[in-house]
């Protein structure tokens, strides 16, 4: 270890002087952990935006919305959402989402600022790159963001952009046309950022660990950033070419997606020779193992928040480690979940079906792992507390609807309707940005050397809390009632009387978006005028707390840091408490 | 007579008599006319059913609409042809009145909307639901934009003379035609295939006569001044 | 706030609970016309009983033990939950993995009947073209051959949308082309689907019954319906603007009535 630990040391700089040096092109991974986090406040700000409209919408499809002509004349003439503007919208919504916050903030964002510190180093393995990976990212958003304003709008394929709609070109229709380019281009550059990043995760948790820390001293939330990104690395690297391919086909006369045969808008198509299938195969063979790099970090951060609020270690720490590493492994087995109907082999449907169900015990062992160890404690419930339980009552809600999505037989009812939107939405929508504001709320004084405002966080958590419960809860029921999704507005007489049940979703939703903005007050206002932050508010005991917050430069002012103990040794009798730092001498010892 | 009044009479005569003239007499214009009418068998047009617009499929429950490709009548006649004047063209107005087309119990109304280039038309949506209208002009730009019920019609203009079918993406029985001309000496035949173009100088024309299924056929019509010259055109059907 | 958070657990848990098991008509599954159908109700509803009460007693347990965790005076001495971890790890995999294995083993019978089974040999064949945005329906007429598609040959316009070439290709003068799939009751249906443009789907909530059309394959479907009557057929792939609308009309007749109805529509072919 120490002749790899010899030539895997950061590079050394000097700290930058200059504004753009330290604020902008800055190559410390504290900087880039917060452009990231900025990033993805920045995207969800718009994805929420996106949903307001698509739900105003949905609840009122005639609706005037004043303003919406003047984002787009040809999308809501007489400020009337026209039902391809709301494919638009939607498409937006979730690339957004799913890339720019969901795959940011948890994993890039938290992580890129708190990996090097939890490990004990003093920067990520390659500082250059980290920035590089930032700035890729960035200019990914500008592009996608861009499709708003082209000729065409942006593309309306979904975040999924299934071929030959999203492979042919601007005759598949309004919103068919430069728009989706873009996407294509702009997911492709954001692949290259994450694969960047990656690397930088893997290189720095296996070779700039302090002394003592080894991997079984690792915070959760430091598993969670390694293997999820070992399994972007190899998810990122399958949806590049896809990308490309796609990109060739709309623009390079290829057919890699598209069939011959093929008449749209009354023009026989020159393409030939390719399988729409092949989209799906190569997207979800990436979407499904997305989705878990989505949750992971989450799942870590709330492991690594709990024992600190609850003043004793999680149940069954290397149980919890198991089961990350098994989804991580397992995420790999089920893409084809989401192809049950798509017209690929039904007999691969059975085949698919099974891990699926059976990544379903880590998760259930992970979620007892959660309950069992709030039994028998007593909780200090910070806002960030609060959240990781919600996250828990939510993951265990999102998870369960999963249980019936994963069986084929169940799914040819349910494929497609509100059922799928309300699991996917209380998986990655709700209980990954729970993970997201509590990771918030507990480091934020690390980051900023502030604290948040309490009282208003417990406003935020609580109206959030019911709130989302009240929009994703009702979306099951519309789904058993054979509620279709994607539908720009329910005109038919078999869905129509289910409309009064998506208004009060709609108004569930602007309340609990309105209530968002009390968070970003909280966190705006407490930068500025928060009370400032001691080195360990919380009295935790992972290597982030060993510093000063915000912490200096080189993370740990020169020193080495020598690490003697467990991430979670709390409710023992320690130094400076109830808690034994990782850093503090070996002789100290647990109950 | 009283020679007091015989002057101021007579010259009252005499510019009666000139403005007379001028007001009666005819502008030098000609007039070509005549059917259009086929010979054989024309496919056979079928109901459309509408039942995926079920308020559609209402209102015609009764009597359906058929398929408009080819609407024939009595006496062979051809509906919704377009005769104008393709060739040694003169004397022709811009297109300044703007014309409506309308999209009422889910079909397109004119069938054939013949207008001239730069001229303005309204698309209107009539019915209570969406409609989307989707020109296919291969010369001309093209456009696809979606009309929800009730917003204001959508003015539209070509610049570029052309037949360009028109078809509604949602409602994909719903056919039509934009048939953009440079000349205003043009005529869409009716429900008994008679057209009739006036107000032609003397001259030699082209005419051609279009129709979207049988195609075209050109005559060549020299027009006298005041003159009518009685033509037709027959196109030959076939069932399939 | 510990307290608060385990009495509105419980009764966002319980309200939830309450409207799964008391839906009414509205909030549910609509009724189920297929021979197959019920297999698809039996397994939802085993999954439904056994994830409901998962649901609820993971979710009422954290909600007692955050209760719980709430009420502890200053000084507490944490507990461990008996046995540790080693409870959890048998529990999920006895309990989740015997559920699954269950679950795996009845839903692929089920599968395996509607997808991996042969059609009836005897069965109504009709072909089904998905195209932006509508269904037609085409029946082979009365020789009992379907003629050739003509991508090349379709126009909407007049009514040719499966792009038939009657003129040269005899077979395809009365093939009957409409936009209702019409069948008789209680008899075996084989779908031949296709599609002429994008990627859609076919699915009839009642039928239970769902597939993809894509374009470059012909996919087959088959089913039986056991009930009369008029069912929608929607189209749940993202097709483009028009997706939300796309749709055509089951209509399940008598096998008098439907001989009826296919031979007016044989006459005005």
């Amino acid at each position: 270890m120490s002749e790899a630990q010899a030539h895997a040391e950061v590079h050394h700089h000097s700290p930058p002087t200059s504004f753009i040096g330290k604020y902008v092109f800055s190559v410390d991974h504290k900087v880039i952990g917060l452009q990231y986090y900025g990033l993805g406040l920045l995207a969800v700000i718009i994805g929420m935006v996106l949903s307001w409209l698509m739900r105003l919408h949905l609840g009122w499809s005639t609706l005037a919305i004043p303003g919406l002509e003047k984002l787009s004349a040809a999308g809501a003439p007489g400020n009337v959402m026209t039902p391809e503007y709301y494919l638009s919208l939607m498409t937006m919504h979730g690339t957004i989402m799913v890339f720019f916050v969901l795959t940011n903030v948890p994993f890039a964002g938290f992580g890129n600022y708190f990996l090097p510190i939890q490990v004990g180093a003093a920067d990520m393995s390659f500082p250059h790159m980290n920035m590089m990976s930032f700035w890729v990212t960035f200019t990914a958003f500008l592009v996608l963001m861009a499709a708003f304003f082209v000729p065409g709008g942006p593309p309306l394929s979904g975040w999924t952009a299934y071929a030959p709609l999203s492979a042919v070109g601007v005759e598949a229709g309004p919103g068919q046309g430069t728009g989706q380019t873009l996407w294509a281009i702009s997911i492709a550059i954001f692949c290259v950022a994450q694969l960047l990043g990656a690397l930088n995760f893997i290189s720095t948790t296996l070779d700039l660990r302090t002394k003592g820390m080894s991997l079984a001293r690792l915070p959760f939330s430091a598993w969670a950033w390694f293997i999820t990104s070992v399994i972007g690395l190899l998810a990122f690297a399958v949806l590049l070419p896809a990308c490309i391919l796609l990109f060739l086909d709309r623009v390079a006369g290829t057919s890699f997606f598209i069939p011959s045969g093929l008449v749209i808008s009354d023009k026989m198509q020159a393409h030939t020779g390719g399988s729409p299938l092949l989209w799906q195969h190569l997207f979800w063979f990436f979407g499904h193992p997305e989705v878990y790099i989505a949750i992971l970090p989450a799942v870590g951060i709330v492991s690594h928040i709990l024992p600190v609020f609850m003043r004793k270690p999680l149940l069954g720490p290397r149980v919890l480690v198991g089961c990350m590493v098994a989804i991580g492994f397992l995420s790999y087995m089920v893409w084809g979940h989401h192809m049950f109907v798509s017209g690929m082999n039904p007999f691969s449907a059975i085949l698919f079906s099974v891990p699926t169900l059976v990544i379903t015990i880590p998760a259930t062992i992970a979620t007892l792992l959660w309950i069992g160890s709030v039994y028998g404690s007593r909780m200090r419930f910070t806002t960030a507390a609060l959240f990781c339980l919600g996250f828990i009552s939510v993951f265990i809600s999102g998870g369960i609807s999963g249980f019936f999505l994963a069986q084929p037989s169940i799914d040819t009812y349910l494929h497609a309707t509100y059922f799928v939107v309300a699991h996917f939405h209380f998986v990655m929508g709700v209980a990954a940005i729970f993970a997201m504001f509590a990771g918030t709320y507990f480091w934020m004084p690390k980051m900023t050397g502030r604290m948040m405002n309490e009282t208003l966080g417990k406003v935020h958590f609580w109206l959030t809390f019911v709130g989302v419960y009240c929009i994703f809860m009702p979306m099951h029921y519309l789904g058993l009632a054979g509620n279709v999704r994607r539908y720009a507005a329910f005109t038919d007489d078999f869905l129509s009387p289910l409309i009064p049940v998506h208004q009060f979703i709609t108004i569930a939703a602007l309340i609990t978006g309105a209530a968002q903005f009390i968070f970003l007050f909280n966190l705006i206002w407490s930068r500025l005028r928060g009370p400032k932050a001691p080195d360990n508010p919380w009295q935790a005991t992972s290597l982030e707390w060993s510093t000063t917050s915000p912490p200096p430069f080189d993370n740990f002012g020169g020193r080495q840091l020598v690490v003697n103990h467990q991430p979670y040794e709390y409710g023992v009798e320690g130094p400076d408490g109830d808690y034994i730092m990782q850093t503090a001498p070996e002789a100290a010892k647990a109950r | 007579m009283k020679m007091k009044l015989f002057v101021p009479t007579l010259v009252v005569l005499l510019v009666s008599a000139a403005l007379a003239t001028l007001a009666v007499a005819p502008p030098a214009g000609g007039t070509i006319s005549g059917k259009v009418t086929y010979t054989g068998t024309p496919p056979k047009m079928k109901p459309i059913d509408m039942s995926k617009e079920p308020t559609c499929a209402k209102e015609h429950a009764a009597s359906p609409v058929m398929t408009e490709n080819v609407v024939t009548g009595p006496g062979n006649s051809v509906e919704w042809a377009v005769v104008y004047v393709s060739a040694g063209d003169q004397g022709s107005a811009p297109g300044t009145q703007t014309l409506k087309f309308d999209q009422k119990g889910c079909q397109y109304i004119p069938h054939v909307l013949a207008m001239q280039v730069n001229q303005p038309f309204e698309i209107i949506n009539n019915d209570p639901f969406l409609h989307n209208i989707h020109p296919l002009p291969k010369i001309n730009p093209e456009w696809n934009k979606s009309q929800p019920p009730g917003t204001p019609p959508q003015v539209e203009k070509y610049d570029k003379p052309e037949f360009i079918p028109v078809k509604c993406n949602v409602h994909p029985w719903m056919h039509g035609y934009f048939v953009v001309l440079n000349t205003s000496h043009y005529s869409l035949t009716g429900s008994d295939g008679s057209f009739k173009i006036a107000g032609l100088p003397p001259g030699k024309y082209t005419l051609t006569a279009w129709q979207e299924q049988f195609g075209t056929q050109t005559q060549e019509v020299t027009v006298g001044a005041g003159e009518t010259k009685s033509i037709g055109f027959v196109f030959k059907a076939l069932p399939y | 706030m510990g307290k608060l958070f385990g009495v509105v657990l419980t009764v966002i848990t319980l309200v939830s609970t309450a409207i799964f098991i008391f839906h009414g008509n509205l909030l549910w599954l609509p009724v189920d016309i297929s021979a197959h159908g019920h297999g698809v109700d039996h397994q939802l509803m085993e999954t439904m009983y056994g994830s409901g009460v998962l649901f609820v007693a993971s979710q009422l347990l954290l909600g007692l033990f955050v209760w719980q965790a709430a009420g502890r005076k200053e000084g507490w001495k944490y507990k461990t939950f008996p046995g540790g971890a080693k409870p959890m790890v048998i529990s999920a995999i006895a309990l989740v993995g015997i559920e699954i294995l269950t679950l795996s083993f009845v839903g692929s019978r089920v599968w395996a009947g509607v997808y991996l089974s042969p059609p009836d040999p005897k069965s109504l064949q009709i072909d089904v073209q998905a195209g932006q945005f509508a269904f037609y329906f085409r029946y082979a007429g009365a020789d009992g051959q379907f003629g050739g598609l003509h991508p090349d040959k379709i126009d909407e316009g007049s009514g040719n949308f499966f792009g038939l070439n009657p003129r040269d290709d005899v077979a395809a003068r009365d093939d009957v082309v409409v936009a209702s799939l019409v069948i008789p009751v209680n008899r075996p249906i084989l779908l031949t689907m296709h599609s002429k443009d994008v990627i859609h789907s076919f699915y009839v909530r009642e039928l239970r019954i769902h597939q993809d059309i894509v374009p470059g394959l012909m996919i087959p479907l088959h089913f039986t319906a056991t009930q009369t009557g008029r069912f929608e057929i929607v189209c749940t792939q993202l097709c483009g603007l028009g997706h939300y609308q796309m749709k055509a009309y089951l209509d399940v007749k008598t096998q008098d009535d439907f001989d009826q109805w296919l031979k007016q529509q044989e006459a005005a072919q």
